[in-house]
């Protein structure tokens, strides 16, 4: 329970997917206009990585990773598949997403317009291979883990892109130097809040 | 007073347009507005007229941080000779840390004045008032002995990526003077680690630690007491160790509407509580560090007093200062507590909470409209 609490803060705080790995910068620079969208985007991303995570566990671990036949037989110890893991995430990735769409349209509608466009989108939102491909490295004894560590990995992303809004939002009305308006002020800021993340480096 | 007025008039002709000192006015306004009220006045319209514009705020804020400043100074000099042995008098203590602090001053105030006069030049504004409570304090919040080109570069940075680059004064998000501190804590680590203190130039480089120092290592014996962490006779940057100082400049800051109370109030709420729950737990011997002595501890209340109540970072509204200030003293003692490579959690929780205070008034502001909507 300690360990899964740990985990937890761990994957919001100090392994932030976007102030510590840089991943899904793409979509958090263009969707960060205004904080109710980055809102919808960042729970959208809450919403697939905690499905396509422990889905991903699950392959790697009974089917990826080395060794990973030995639940049919012991005969099958040698056999190490990760080369494949790269395409499978990705080719699960897409798929969920593109279920999770059609059952959400099918049945409801409410939320199917919250999400919108940001649904398809994330299907090349790199946090969440990124989530798939880290697991892998981490070793979680079951999938109790991924889940929390998806959990985590998500509120971070969602908290990060709601604040990065907000903080643009106030910024409308400020004077930034032609030369840095856009993408330039974007990466200003997304540093300085790096500088305020690195609080929990080494917790 | 007037002398000096038609003295200033008659100068200010030759920063005019087409005279050859042009390129300087906007470092003369500066200058000429600090000490004279601003020479322009409208002739049309109806207009509050009230004696206090942004710089009487700013010198409200620098008299306020005068007692900390003049007691820290004499504190520089009375841990120095302390530590030589050496008995002497106050104004001897107090003259050896005033020449410690003066060039930390001239250094600061020359880099960051320089970088705010070509901004102001090249956007053909007036230079604006921030930097001076921005350069006031970043030489509180530096321990005395820190090598002055780091200071300068460390000044350089925030003004630019702090400030500058969103307009100037009034547009950032972060707290220019923490952000100055935060990039040498990142960048140069092994001068600022805030668990030992320079003292005194002794030939084995004797240094001593503060008392936040000594509890990361376990040692709970070494806290000062009570009466000292107010008074403030204890190894620490020049500014944080009197406690008793900075009520004092809370007095003044509050007494004249300049800080806000709420913030202050709700920061040292939230330390309270984080530390009366880790007491609760206190598995470890740092978590049975008593509440109180945790907000007396380290810079805590400068934090909250100066630093924490920056009008243009904290939140807007009145219930996002009140929940800002309460994350603040959790986070600032969380770290403290449970981050072991950082002793000093309090810059780092105000420029952690700096960052989601235009969330938390967003938030504050959508509920609003909903309650009023029904």
């Amino acid at each position: 329970m300690d360990n899964l609490l740990s985990l937890f803060v761990r994957s919001i705080f100090v392994d932030n997917m976007i102030f510590a790995y840089f991943l899904g910068m793409c979509s958090y620079l263009a969707v960060s206009k205004n904080v109710k969208t980055a809102f919808g985007l960042g729970v959208a991303v809450l919403f697939v990585l905690i499905i396509t995570v422990p889905v991903n566990f699950l392959l790697h671990q009974y089917l990826l990773r080395e060794g990973a036949f030995t639940w049919i037989s012991p005969y099958f110890a040698t056999i190490d598949l990760s080369f494949l893991s790269l395409i499978v995430f990705i080719a699960v990735i897409a798929a969920i997403v593109q279920i999770l769409e059609m059952i959400i349209e099918r049945y409801s509608t409410l939320l199917y317009n919250a999400l919108g466009i940001f649904l398809p989108l994330i299907a090349v939102n790199c946090a969440i291979l990124g989530a798939s491909l880290f697991i892998q490295e981490k070793n979680f004894p079951h999938i109790g883990y991924s889940f929390v560590y998806a959990l985590g990995s998500g509120i971070g992303w969602l908290l990060a892109i709601v604040a990065f809004a907000a903080i643009r939002e106030r910024l409308k009305f400020s004077q930034i130097e032609k030369s840095l308006q856009g993408n330039g002020i974007a990466y200003i800021i997304t540093g300085l809040m790096g500088l305020g993340f690195m609080a929990f480096l080494g917790m | 007073m007037n002398i000096f007025e038609k003295w200033s008039n008659k100068l200010g002709k030759q920063f005019e347009k087409g005279k050859p000192l042009y390129p300087l006015h906007s470092f003369f306004d500066a200058v000429d507005t600090f000490f004279l009220t601003p020479k322009d006045v409208t002739t049309k319209g109806c207009h509050i007229r009230d004696a206090v514009d942004m710089k009487r705020i700013m010198i409200t804020v620098i008299i306020a941080l005068f007692p900390s400043l003049l007691f820290g100074l004499w504190n520089i000099g009375y841990q120095h000779f302390t530590s030589l042995g050496l008995e002497v008098s106050i104004w001897q203590s107090f003259l050896y840390g005033f020449l410690k602090w003066l060039p930390l001053v001239i250094v600061v105030y020359v880099s960051g004045l320089t970088v705010e006069i070509i901004f102001a030049q090249r956007r053909k504004h007036q230079v604006a008032e921030g930097f001076f409570v921005t350069g006031f304090l970043i030489p509180l919040i530096l321990p005395p002995d820190i090598p002055l080109w780091i200071v300068a570069i460390a000044t350089i940075f925030a003004v630019i990526f702090g400030k500058e680059v969103f307009g100037g004064t009034g547009y950032n998000f972060l707290n220019p003077a923490l952000l100055a501190r935060a990039f040498i804590f990142f960048a140069y680590p092994s001068v600022i680690s805030g668990d030992n203190v320079w003292i005194a130039e002794k030939a084995d480089a004797y240094s001593g630690a503060t008392p936040l120092g000594n509890i990361m290592n376990d040692n709970l014996s070494q806290i000062p007491s009570i009466l000292e962490l107010c008074i403030g006779n204890i190894p620490g940057s020049i500014g944080e160790t009197s406690k008793i100082a900075i009520l004092i400049g809370a007095f003044i800051l509050i007494i004249t509407r300049t800080a806000s109370f709420k913030i202050m109030l709700s920061v040292i709420t939230g330390g309270l509580l984080m530390g009366g729950i880790f007491n609760l737990i206190g598995t470890q011997p740092i978590m049975q560090i008593p509440a109180y002595t945790q907000i007396l501890l380290g810079g805590f209340l400068f934090g909250a007093v100066y630093m924490a109540t920056d009008p243009v970072t904290a939140p807007h509204t009145s219930k996002g200062k009140i929940i800002y200030g309460l994350l603040i003293g959790i986070f600032a003692i969380l770290i403290r507590t449970a981050n072991k490579g950082y002793p000093e959690g309090m810059m780092l929780a105000i420029l952690l909470m700096n960052i989601f205070a235009p969330l938390i008034d967003y938030c504050v502001i959508q509920l609003n409209i909903r309650r009023r909507k029904k």
